[in-house]
C-alpha cells in the first residue's frame, strides 16, 4: 500500500503540482525590477550542487534521490557530478536510512536525508529524535550530529492524509533539532546553505507546490557564498494595522491575503518565519506592538501548533499591546481528506485570512462561505 | 542515456567481488555491454525477441544489460532452458517443487577452542602473547569486580541503577583485544568492557554512574550509560538496536575516507527484532560497509526467552539471507572469541564488507538492577551457567596452564581491584554534582537566544530566592 502510494507521488510530481487546485501565491511583493527569477526547486539543487562542491564530506541520501534525481527533481544532476559514493540511492526503509546517516554524521560526515515526503518521516522518528538530537547533551558534547533532514512537508494536492501533514510542530517541539521551513527562493537558497553549514542537525520543510514556483533573485542571493541566519524571521511586507505570521507556502497566501486588504484600507505586516526552531520570538513581538493584531496562519492542525506557540509567545511578552482576541488560522482538526472540496476546506484559504485580518480590525465580516 | 551509464558502473561495482565462479563471464560481459551500450542497445532486444524465440521474463528498464548473446549461451539441453539470466543474477530451473525448509537438520555449528576445562580443542587459533593475555584476565577480573560493588553501591541506593555484565566478560574483553582504538565502537549497554580494555578508569565508571561534575557526559545519562570520544566509544543510549544503522553509517564513513578501520556494533538477541537491525544488515551488505555486526545472543531479553523472540537458528542463519558472512562463535571462550574477531576485522577491512558474529551465552545476572530474573528462571539455571561455564574461570585455567597465572597473582589481583574500586566509588561519591549552568550546554552547538534567555532568568531566580536552591546552584 505504501509502496504504491510512493509510486503515485513520484511518477508524477509535475503533474501534481500543475493540476494543483490551490490559489498559487502571489509574487508582487518579493519582486524587484530587473531581477533574474528562479525556481524553487532550482534554488534547493544549485545550494545543494554548491555545498556538495564546496565541501566533500557532503553526501545526499534518499529514497530515488540518485537515477531518478529525486521524486520531485531537486537532486538532479548530483549522481552524475558527485558519484553513487555521495549521491546514494537507499533501499526502501526511512529507519534504516536515516540511522546509517545518523552513525556517519557521528563519524565525520554532513549527510543529507531526504525523505520522500516528511510523512514518511515518521517510520524514522526515533533517529531524528533519539538518536539526531539527543546526542550532543546526552555525550556532553562529544558527539557532534552535522546532518539535515529535508524533503516536503504539509499538504500537496490530491494525495490524501498520508501525504498531506505539516510536521513543524512535532519537530519545533524538540530541543536539539533547529527546524526551517523555506518559503522562496531565496529563503530555499539561504537557508539550506545554512543548514548544511550548520553544526546541529536541522529539519528542513519543503514545500511540494512550491518547488515550481519561480521568484525573483538578487546577484548577492545567488552568489555561492549566500547564506541567510538561523533563527531569523524575514518581514516580508511592513505594515501598521495587524500582523499577519506565516511560513512556508502560507507566506504566500499571506501576501495575497495582505493584497486584498490593502485594498480595504487594511495595511498588514507580513512575517515570514524561515525559522520554526528557534523562533524569532523578537520579531514577532515587535510587530504585533506596532499593530496591536495578529493572525497566525500555518497549514498543521490548531492544537499545539506553530499558531500556539506564538500565541503563548504574545500573551507571555507584549499582552498589553493586544487590541483584538489573537485569530488562528490553521488547518482543520481532521486527517486531509483526499476529495477535492473537503481537501480545500481542511486547508487555509486567502479569505480566511482577510476575514481573520479584518474580525481584528473590528471591520464587518460576511458570514464564512468556506467551500 | 546518463542515467543507464552510471546505473551499469554501478551495478558493476557492487556485483564484481561477489560473482564467484561466474565472474569471468560476468566481467567480460559487462565491459562488452558498457562499451557498446547505446549503440546495441535496441538490437540488443530485437536478438533476444528474435534468437530466443520467446517473451523475455524480466522488464527492459532494470534488465539493458542482459544481451542476447550471453542470454544464448543459458539455452541448452534441446532447447529447454536451464538458467537464466534473472535480475541479479543466473538462476537455475529446476521441475522440483522443493521449498526450502525452515530450519536444517541440524543446529548451525559453534566455534569453540577453549573447552570448560580451559583446554584448547584445537591448536589452530590467533596466538597470543603472555603480556596480552595476562592484561586480558586482569581486564575480565577488573569487570568483575566493578560489577560486584557497584551492583551492592545501587542496592545500597547510593547509584539509582545498573548494568552487569556478568557471564559476558569474554565478550567484552576478547572482543575489545582483538580490535584497534581507532575502530568506532556502537555499544548496547552491556559492554562496559570494551571501554574499560580502552582505558576508560575506575574513576571515570564511578563518575558517571554517581553523575558528578567529573562525568565526561556531565551527569546528564542515567548511571552505565557510558561514552567516550577519547575511546572512540559512542555514548550509549537505551533504545534497542538504534547504535547497529549507526555502525553502519560510521563504517561507510571510514570506507569514503579510505581509513584503514572498521565499526563494531555489539546488541542482543532481542534486539534482533527491530526493524533497525534488519534495515543495518541489508544496508551493510548493500554498501559494503566495514562493520562487525556483534550479536550477544544471551537467551534472554529482560524476561523474553529466545523461545519467544524468533524461531530461526538464533542470529547466525540471518547473515546469508542479506548476503554477510557469518559466524557462531562460544561466547564464554575468551580465546574463541578473540580469534574469530580478529579475523571478521581483518575481512572487514580488506574485502570492504559486514561481518556478522553470534556469540552464544546466557545473561548470568539479572538484565539489570530492576529486575529480578529468578522470577521468571530457576535459579538453579542461572547458578549452573555461572560456575560451569564462568567465561573469567575458564580463561583463567587456560593461562594456569600455560604458567602465565598463579593462585598468589589471583589473591594478590583480587584484593587489589576491590581496594581500587571501592576506592573510586568513595572518591565519585564526594566530587560535586555538575554546575547548573551545565543543564543548558550542548544543546546545540553554541546557545541559542531562547537558552540564554533562561539561562539570565534561572540565574536572576536563583539570586533572589538562594534558600531555595543547594548552595552549588550558583552562576
Amino acid at each position: 500500500m505504501l509502496g504504491s502510494l510512493r509510486k503515485i507521488v513520484s511518477q508524477s510530481p509535475r503533474g501534481i503540482s500543475a493540476s494543483g487546485i490551490r490559489i498559487i501565491a502571489s509574487r508582487t511583493y518579493a519582486s524587484s525590477a530587473g531581477a533574474k527569477e528562479m525556481t524553487v526547486r532550482d534554488a534547493l539543487n544549485s545550494a545543494l550542487d554548491e555545498e556538495m562542491s564546496a565541501d566533500p564530506s557532503v553526501l545526499l541520501m534518499g529514497e530515488e534521490v540518485g537515477e531518478y534525481q529525486g521524486a520531485y527533481k531537486i537532486s538532479k544532476g548530483l549522481l552524475d557530478k558527485y558519484g553513487p559514493k555521495r549521491v546514494i540511492d537507499t533501499p526502501i526503509t526511512e529507519a534504516g536510512f536515516t540511522g546509517m546517516a545518523v552513525g556517519a554524521a557521528y563519524h565525520g560526515l554532513r549527510p543529507i536525508v531526504e525523505f520522500m515526503t516528511f510523512n514518511f518521516s515518521m517510520q524514522a522518528i526515533d533517529h531524528i529524535i533519539n538518536s539526531a538530537a539527543k546526542s550532543n547533551y546526552m555525550s556532553g558534547g562529544q558527539i557532534s550530529v552535522p546532518i539535515v533532514f529535508r524533503g516536503p512537508n504539509g499538504a500537496a494536492s490530491g494525495v490524501g492524509a498520508q501525504h498531506s501533514q505539516c510536521y513543524a510542530a512535532w519537530y519545533g517541539s524538540c530541543p536539539g533539532l533547529k527546524v526551517l521551513a523555506p518559503y522562496s527562493s531565496e529563503d530555499a537558497r539561504g537557508l539550506l546553505k545554512a543548514a548544511i553549514r550548520d553544526p546541529d542537525p536541522v529539519v528542513f520543510l519543503e514545500n511540494e507546490l512550491l518547488y515550481g514556483e519561480s521568484f525573483p533573485v538578487s546577484a548577492e542571493v545567488l552568489d555561492s557564498s549566500f547564506c541567510l541566519p538561523i533563527g531569523k524571521a524575514k518581514i516580508e511586507l511592513e505594515g501598521k494595522d495587524v500582523t499577519i505570521t506565516a511560513f512556508s507556502k502560507m507566506v504566500g497566501y499571506a501576501l495575497k491575503a495582505a493584497e486584498i486588504l490593502a485594498k480595504e484600507g487594511i495595511s498588514a505586516e507580513v512575517i515570514n518565519l524561515r525559522s520554526i526552531r528557534p523562533l524569532d520570538r523578537a520579531t514577532i513581538n515587535a510587530s504585533v506592538r506596532k499593530t496591536n493584531r495578529l493572525v497566525t496562519v500555518e497549514e498543521g492542525f490548531p492544537q499545539h501548533g506553530v499558531g500556539a506557540e506564538i500565541c503563548a509567545s504574545i500573551v507571555e511578552e507584549s499582552f498589553q499591546y493586544l487590541d483584538a482576541p489573537v485569530e488562528r488560522i490553521s488547518g482543520a482538526d481532521v486527517p486531509m481528506p483526499y476529495a477535492a472540496n473537503l481537501e480545500r476546506m481542511a486547508v487555509p484559504q486567502v479569505e480566511d485570512i482577510v476575514r481573520a485580518a479584518k474580525r481584528t480590525c473590528y471591520r464587518s465580516v460576511p458570514v464564512a462561505a468556506n467551500a | 542515456m546518463a542515467f543507464y551509464s552510471s546505473k551499469s558502473r554501478n551495478i558493476m561495482h557492487h556485483l564484481r567481488p561477489k560473482l564467484g565462479p561466474l565472474s569471468i563471464f560476468y566481467q567480460s560481459y559487462w565491459i562488452d555491454s558498457l562499451s557498446h551500450h547505446r549503440a546495441s542497445q535496441s538490437a540488443t532486444i530485437k536478438n533476444n525477441a528474435v534468437s530466443c524465440n520467446r517473451p523475455t521474463l524480466f522488464t527492459f528498464w532494470r534488465s539493458e544489460h542482459i544481451k542476447a548473446e550471453n542470454q544464448l549461451d543459458c539455452w541448452q539441453n534441446f532447447g529447454e532452458p536451464r538458467v537464466l539470466n534473472f535480475p541479479g543474477g543466473m538462476v537455475k530451473f529446476t521441475s522440483e517443487l522443493d521449498f526450502l525448509p525452515e530450519s536444517r537438520e541440524e543446529r548451525i555449528h559453534c566455534y569453540r577452542i577453549l573447552d570448560e576445562n580451559g583446554q584448547p580443542t584445537s591448536s589452530n587459533f590467533a596466538q597470543i602473547t603472555e603480556e596480552l593475555a595476562v592484561t586480558m584476565y586482569t581486564n575480565m577480573a577488573t569487570l568483575q569486580t566493578m560489577d560486584t560493588i557497584f551492583y551492592e553501591a545501587q542496592r545500597q541506593g547510593r547509584i539509582s541503577f545498573y548494568v552487569t555484565t556478568i557471564g559476558e566478560e569474554a565478550i567484552n574483553i576478547a572482543s575489545a583485544a582483538a580490535l584497534q582504538l581507532h575502530d568506532p565502537v556502537f555499544p548496547q549497554y552491556r559492554e562496559p568492557g570494551v571501554l574499560l580494555w580502552r582505558g576508560f578508569t575506575l574513576q571515570e565508571f564511578a563518575n558517571q554512574c554517581f553523575g558528578n561534575k567529573n562525568d565526561n557526559c556531565k551527569g546528564r545519562q542515567m548511571p552505565a550509560h557510558y561514552g567516550s570520544d577519547k575511546h572512540n566509544y559512542f555514548t550509549v543510549a537505551s533504545t534497542v538496536a538504534s547504535q547497529v544503522p549507526h555502525a553502519v553509517g560510521a563504517a561507510y564513513s571510514l570506507k569514503m575516507d579510505r581509513i584503514n578501520a572498521c565499526s563494531i556494533t555489539y546488541f542482543g538477541d532481542g534486539g534482533t527484532s527491530t526493524g533497525d537491525f534488519h534495515a543495518a544488515l541489508n544496508f551493510a551488505a548493500v554498501l559494503e560497509a566495514p562493520v562487525i555486526l556483534f550479536c550477544r545472543n544471551n537467551g534472554w531479553a529482560i524476561s523474553t526467552p529466545i523461545e519467544d523472540q524468533f524461531r530461526s537458528d538464533g542470529i547466525v542463519v540471518r547473515g546469508q539471507a542479506y548476503g554477510v558472512r557469518s559466524i557462531r562463535v562460544d561466547g564464554n571462550d575468551a580465546l574463541g572469541i578473540y580469534t574469530a574477531v580478529r579475523a571478521a576485522r581483518q575481512m572487514a577491512i580488506s574485502e570492504q564488507r559486514p561481518v556478522l558474529i553470534e556469540a552464544l551465552t546466557y545473561r548470568a545476572g539479572h538484565h539489570t538492577t530492576s529486575d529480578d530474573s529468578t522470577r521468571y528462571r530457576p535459579a538453579e539455571e542461572i547458578e549452573w551457567w555461572r560456575v560451569a561455564q564462568d567465561p573469567v574461570v575458564r580463561f583463567r585455567k587456560w593461562l594456569e596452564k600455560q604458567s602465565w597465572w598463579s593462585a598468589e597473582a589471583e589473591t594478590e589481583l583480587r584484593t587489589s581491584l576491590r581496594k581500587q574500586v571501592l576506592h573510586a566509588i568513595q572518591v565519585a561519591e564526594q566530587v560535586e554534582k555538575p554546575p547548573v549552568g551545565d543543564i543548558i550546554t550542548d544543546v546545540y552547538d553554541t546557545l541559542p537566544s531562547n537558552l540564554h534567555e533562561q539561562e539570565r532568568t534561572l540565574a536572576q531566580t536563583i539570586k533572589r530566592h538562594p534558600k531555595d536552591y543547594p548552595p552549588n546552584f550558583s552562576y
